[in-house]
């Protein structure tokens, strides 16, 4: 199937990069494979195709990549489009921010929001999905921040441990292919 | 409802400083048992060696995209064929570690990029000061090139691509940092969020 990271930035065959992406053939199919393991799996576990969309596509909101998100997206019905594309305009902010374990480097804590979903659309997401985009928010402006705590909340909302491991993967996996996809693209326009 | 529970971590000190001492890591997620693991559960560790580890044992709880992420991880820091060299495609790791505040990542390749490098006092630096540090202008522009890629929003732009070829990088070397940078935003969100870092008792 289609490469998603070239089809993302444009790389087309014989571009300039392509052959630099040729030079790491093994990071280029993986990250293809990580894209199917978890898009497209054997088993789905815990986790539906409907909720692994919407954190990919609720993570690509965050960081305003309008092209993956539309790419993930499109793979949702347009209800729960509209919901996420609500939520994610409340929740966008500036990061990294957080705090650090106490001692000397508290000096560096930068205190940001913890956000949470609207009434609307815990309403519309349910449960599950509300308990893991307020993670998901954690995980993309404030991973520092994170706790046991967390996790429990993800626990009570419904989420297994494999599951949790899985919804973890998703949003750390679209952190690297939104940033490669936006670092290449800046490379390819000055190539 | 889930019958899973989080773990409380015996008793241990976190550590406060940016490190490149050895540290150890505890999971807030019950791992797998080496005893349940199948093949395809130890085929996803690639290094037989990291069934020892907590954290890939937890991993290991979605194999398939485990041993993709490994795999991606080996390539993008350990291929030896031209672009950025390692020490430096381990800087850019070291560097984005430090900003997102993962101690942990950053104290394995801080050790990694003072080895492959030499240059145990400019990592040290970056490690004490943060991203802002000063190093060399190649190093600067290396962490500038990472922190741009880690911000959000992103401010990664024609103007790093340009320091970072004024101070000698080429396309591939270039592509490198972006893929090492990029990888250590997925790491360091996983490293982060699962488990919490310990000193290792002297």
């Amino acid at each position: 199937m289609t490469d998603v990271i070239d089809s993302l930035v444009g790389i087309g065959p014989g571009s300039k990069l392509d052959a630099i992406r040729a030079q790491r053939t093994e990071a280029r199919k993986h990250a293809q494979a990580s894209y199917t393991s978890l898009f497209e799996p054997k088993d789905l576990g815990g986790v539906s195709a409907d909720e692994r969309h919407a954190v990919a596509s609720f993570v690509a909101g965050l960081h305003g990549e309008p092209k993956t998100d539309a790419f993930y997206a499109a793979k949702l019905p347009a209800a729960l489009r509209t919901a996420i594309a609500t939520e994610v305009a409340a929740a966008r902010t500036k990061g990294p921010y957080g705090h650090f374990p106490k001692g000397p480097l508290s000096v560096e804590d930068a205190p940001g929001p913890t956000w949470k979903v609207s009434d609307a659309g815990r309403a519309s997401l349910g449960p599950r999905l509300a308990a893991a985009f307020e993670h998901t928010h954690m995980l993309v402006f404030h991973p520092r921040d994170a706790s046991a705590a967390s996790l429990q909340s993800l626990l009570d909302a419904g989420w297994s441990t494999d599951d949790i491991v899985t919804v973890s993967q998703l949003v750390s996996f679209l952190s690297y292919q939104i940033r490669v996809v936006s670092g290449l693209g800046v490379l390819a326009s000055t190539l | 409802m889930s019958t899973d529970k989080t773990l409380t971590p015996p008793p241990h000190t976190e550590p406060v400083v940016f490190t490149r001492d050895m540290l150890d890591w505890l999971p807030w997620l019950e791992p797998m048992a080496e005893a349940d693991m199948t093949e395809h559960h130890i085929r996803s560790l690639v290094d037989a060696a990291r069934v020892k580890s907590p954290y890939f044992r937890l991993l290991a709880r979605d194999p398939d995209v485990l041993e993709a992420r490994t795999r991606t991880d080996k390539d993008i820091f350990y291929n030896p064929e031209a672009g950025l060299p390692r020490a430096e495609r381990e800087l850019a790791a070291a560097a984005t570690s430090r900003l997102n505040g993962c101690i942990y990542c950053a104290s394995v390749h801080a050790r990694f990029a003072a080895t492959y490098s030499k240059r145990v006092d400019d990592v040290q630096r970056l490690l004490d000061e943060g991203v802002e540090a000063k190093l060399d202008e190649r190093w600067e522009a290396i962490v500038a090139a990472s922190a741009a890629l880690t911000a959000l929003p992103m401010t990664f732009d024609k103007d790093h691509v340009e320091r970072l070829r004024a101070v000698g990088l080429d396309d591939a070397a270039i592509a490198d940092l972006i893929g090492a940078a990029s990888f250590f935003n997925w790491a360091n969100r996983l490293m982060l969020s699962l488990g919490v870092p310990a000193t290792q008792p002297k």
